[in-house]
């Protein structure tokens, strides 16, 4: 092991795993180069725009900014780990059915901080939403679309 | 040019989901952004960080010493490699590394290669250069007066663009180009004016923010050939602009893009692919380089303009005389600044039917960073001092500004300022959408005290650049399933759904059939880029006449082997039918042929619209654009008198589209581009301090989010089908984005008499415009 790297073990998308981390090294590095998730991406660097949002112990969180060691002992969700095979969780559908998204370079990113939204407020209203997702950037700007996703699975 | 259209369309005008849409929602999608290629070195690029400067030295000792790191390049080491190491699609004037100088902080002066991203990192900040500074000139007008800083010491035009050949070698200037338009006699037109109108409007200089941030890699097996992987707009066109940079024929440079996260302009003709090139080359290393959101600011941005519009009107509202003169802010190095002069700058005169014209606009060199393309190619800068005009003239005349707009709007039929005759521009029908979706004519609240209300209307005109060339390949395997193989890229704006459509359409095939093939110079065929909503309609045309080649083969086919002529055989779903109740399946044919399920049928199309090249003294032509584009917007909105801060409450948008290929997709494309513009109207500003970005950070610059959407969006498609276009497509991924800053403004002014002449309306710049207007001026800071 090389000077400083740690092993770190934790829970991925409900399976066990471990990796070997450098101390400068974020969450979302160790995603792509160890596991190939490539749905949390780094766009901003610094936690504004969302698009590497995974959840981390249930929250939501910007894996840009989470060190990778810190993810020891700790239960992580990617967007790779919403489907189940072929079938779609609710939320992808949704965006797919409302066309809630354009070059969906910021998509997963949508879709993992909706899922914590809805566990939290099964019913949100428009504003709710809107303030909700506002730390999640789209450039293309599929706001309108993205609303009517969420809207369409609210529970009524 | 005429075609055939089936009265009853299947494939076109149905609102096909993305044929990637599982991909994106699952964020298995491919970007080149993710990949990694073995023994890959990561670059970070060392930049300037002064305006205008001499380089002294490069001591990169501390650099080469860390553990870790690779490599040092700089630019003598590229010109080891290369003798004249320049690119750039208008002008070879960018350096793939500072030579002897630096003209703006951002600009690469050396990178640091090394195994593991951070140690690159590490050893760039360890990289000092000396600089010994120089006086920068930052004003688009200022650098055009006698004695300003000269950027460049002499004009390096490309030999692509003839009518920039004049310009080689000439110095002592810091403008890279002038064009012109002369039409009538614009002294005589102000003579029968009533009322004449001068003003001038600025725009800032913004940056496109693609969410999946420039990226390119290059690799190379014998250092006699690269494979360049990269997040581009235009694979072509960096394939011809590497091959001749390095001396090599195109074949032996090879350019692939994936799907992009975003475009908008930024990621077109040649950014960061030299580099990395020659970095391969240098160290035979695979090389990626990608940037940060922060880098991005200082690689490519929206010009910031000066326009200067003087306007002659009647008593009666009717406009007889239009002088305007644009600075176009290129920053240090030329990029495609030069076209958006030329081929925006034509039409400044706006929609209108104007006796009497003089354009003149001007490119020109600052020691800010570069500018080039951004979703609307120069037409949103022109539509904000056009539109913001028409208001200050309609109100000043007491003309409502929807009657004064339609009242001069050019209709089909007029004579353009270019000289050419307008055809298929709806542009009093944008108009009247738009009037009609806000209500234009029925009373609205309009607040009291301090938050006040106002309503705004504008409509901008595009000219598809032009000529410009699309080729396409459908291929048809043995098994009667079709392959499209174009070199447009998709970066989020639906292409690869749409050329599926048009290829389904002539196939008679489904378009979920069909499987796209993303640009691979190896591979697809020539396209000159994605870019200037030019997709639907060039390579639009080039599939379907590839699609209409192939399809005729296998008509051939079924005739030899069912003995009727192709003619009366028809294609539907893969099966070839005679009028008597035969048929035989794609597959079928195939094995007929060969005996067994084998071969291909590969139809070709290639496609160049007719043009006529304008007069270099008065930019006239008789065909200046292959079709008109027209995008219109109307506003209702808030403005917090104590605060200047404004709130769109109501945005709709309409657009000349000739037909939608996708209807909902094309909907998005408008209403999305809108939304987009609201941030260069709103709050997106690149804050300047000797040059260096103050703000270059999502945190300081912002982008709109969730919370800057109006609530109500409206959009309405103005259908009229282009006799020459596939199907009557026409291209519409900016026209959402030309208009809805002016309509702001003038709904700024609609809610509080007042007007701001420079955007983004900033609410410190509207709180100044409002306290300035009550006689209690905000002092300056």
């Amino acid at each position: 092991m090389a000077a400083g790297r740690t092993t770190i073990r934790f829970t991925l998308n409900g399976r066990p795993a471990s990796a070997d981390v450098a101390p400068d090294e974020n969450l979302i590095e160790v995603l792509q180069r160890d596991f190939a998730l490539h749905g949390a991406r780094v766009s901003c660097g610094q936690g504004l725009c969302g698009c590497c949002t995974v959840a981390v112990d249930g929250v939501a969180t910007s894996g840009c900014l989470f060190l990778a060691r810190f993810a020891d002992g700790a239960t992580i969700e990617t967007i790779e780990g919403l489907a189940d095979g072929d079938a779609l969780d609710p939320i992808q559908t949704a965006f797919l059915e409302n066309a809630a998204f354009q070059c969906g370079f910021c998509t997963p990113g949508f879709i993992m901080m909706t899922r914590e939204l809805l566990d939290r407020i099964p019913d949100p209203s428009d504003d709710e939403i809107r303030h909700y997702l506002s730390g999640n950037l789209c450039r293309c700007a599929a706001y309108p679309e993205i609303i009517r996703a969420v809207r369409s699975l609210a529970r009524a | 040019m005429t075609q055939t259209v089936k009265p009853a369309l299947r494939e076109v005008s149905r609102s096909v989901p993305r044929l990637e849409g599982v991909q994106k929602v699952t964020g298995a999608v491919e970007y080149i952004h993710h990949l990694r290629l073995p023994g890959m070195l990561y670059g970070k690029i060392v930049r300037s960080t002064v305006a205008h400067a001499v380089i002294v030295s490069i001591d990169s000792s501390a650099a080469r010493d860390l553990p870790g790191v690779h490599a040092v390049v700089t630019g003598a080491d590229v010109l080891k490699l290369v003798p004249s190491p320049y690119y750039g699609p208008a002008f070879h004037d960018q350096p793939v590394l500072a030579l002897g100088k630096v003209h703006h902080v951002g600009e690469p002066v050396a990178v640091v290669l090394a195994r593991d991203p951070h140690v690159a990192d590490e050893g760039a900040d360890l990289v000092v250069v000396e600089y010994d500074e120089l006086p920068p000139v930052f004003d688009e007008v200022e650098a055009t007066l006698p004695g300003a800083p000269i950027v460049h010491a002499e004009l390096r035009p490309a030999g692509t663009f003839a009518d920039l050949k004049h310009l080689k070698g000439k110095t002592n200037t810091n403008i890279a180009l002038e064009a012109q338009v002369r039409h009538g006699d614009v002294a005589a037109g102000f003579a029968l004016a009533d009322h004449v109108f001068e003003d001038t409007f600025k725009s800032g200089q913004v940056m496109h923010a693609t969410l999946e941030p420039m990226v390119s890699l290059a690799e190379t097996r014998t250092g006699k050939e690269l494979t360049i992987h990269t997040a581009s707009q235009s694979p072509s066109f960096v394939r011809m602009e590497v091959a001749r940079m390095l001396g090599w024929p195109e074949n032996k440079v090879r350019v692939r893009a994936a799907f992009l996260g975003g475009g908008f302009g930024a990621k077109l003709y040649i950014k960061l692919e030299a580099l990395v090139a020659v970095l391969a080359l240098i160290v035979r290393r695979p090389v990626r380089i990608g940037l940060t959101m922060e880098e991005q600011f200082y690689t490519i941005t929206k010009h910031g303009t000066t326009v200067r519009m003087k306007t002659g009107v009647t008593n009666d509202g009717t406009i007889v005389a239009r002088e305007v003169r644009t600075w176009w802010n290129g920053g240090a190095f030329a990029d495609v600044g030069p076209r958006v002069t030329q081929k925006s700058g034509f039409t400044a005169a706006g929609p209108y039917d104007i006796a009497h014209v003089a354009l003149d606009s001007c490119a020109v060199y600052t020691n800010l960073p570069p500018a080039g393309a951004f979703r609307g190619f120069g037409i949103p800068q022109l539509v904000w001092a056009y539109e913001s005009q028409a208001d200050i003239i309609a109100r000043r005349l007491g003309l409502d500004p929807v009657a004064f707009r339609l009242k001069n709007v050019l209709r089909d039929g007029d004579e353009h300022a270019t000289g050419t005759i307008m055809s298929n521009a709806g542009v009093a029908a944008c108009v009247e959408s738009v009037a009609r979706q806000i209500g234009w004519e029925q009373p609205f609240d309009r607040g009291t005290g301090v938050l006040r209300r106002g309503r705004g209307i504008a409509v901008g005109i595009k000219a598809s650049i032009s000529p410009t060339t699309s080729v396409a390949l459908v291929t048809v395997a043995a098994d009667g399933s079709c392959t499209l193989a174009i070199s447009t890229v998709d970066m989020g704006q639906g292409s690869d759904t749409a050329m599926a459509q048009v290829a389904a359409e002539t196939l008679g095939l489904r378009t979920e059939s069909i499987t796209v093939v993303h640009s691979d110079t190896d591979t697809t065929p020539y396209d000159m880029a994605t870019l200037g909503s030019r997709s639907t309609y060039h390579m639009g045309h080039a599939v379907r006449l590839a699609a209409d080649d192939a399809r005729n083969q296998l008509l051939a086919l079924a005739a030899t082997y069912l003995g009727v002529p192709a003619a009366t055989c028809g294609c539907e779903d893969g099966v070839i039918s005679t009028g008597d109740g035969r048929s035989m399946t794609f597959r079928e044919l195939f094995v007929a042929r060969s005996g067994m399920q084998s071969g291909n049928v590969v139809g070709s199309g290639s496609f160049e619209p007719p043009y006529a090249k304008p007069d270099l003294a008065t930019g006239q032509s008789k065909d200046v654009t292959p079709f008109w584009m027209i995008g219109a917007t109307a506003v209702e909105i808030t403005v917090d008198t104590e605060t200047g801060r404004i709130t769109v409450e109501r945005m709709v948008t309409a657009g000349d589209v000739g037909r939608a290929i996708n209807p909902a997709i094309v909907e998005r494309q408008l209403s999305s581009a809108a939304i987009m513009a609201l941030g260069s109207s709103l709050s997106e500003l690149m804050v300047f301090e000797h040059g260096q970005v103050v703000n270059a950070s999502l945190a300081d610059y912002k982008i709109p989010s969730f919370l800057d959407i109006p609530p109500e969006i409206g959009v309405e498609l103005i259908e009229d089908p282009h006799p020459n276009a596939p199907y009557g497509a026409k291209g519409v991924g900016e026209s959402g984005a030309f208009a809805p800053a002016p309509a702001i403004a003038n709904a700024l002014e609609d809610a509080t008499g007042v007007r701001v002449r420079e955007m983004p309306l900033l609410p410190e710049r509207v709180l100044r415009a409002i306290r300035a207007a009550a006689g209690t001026p905000l002092e300056d800071v």
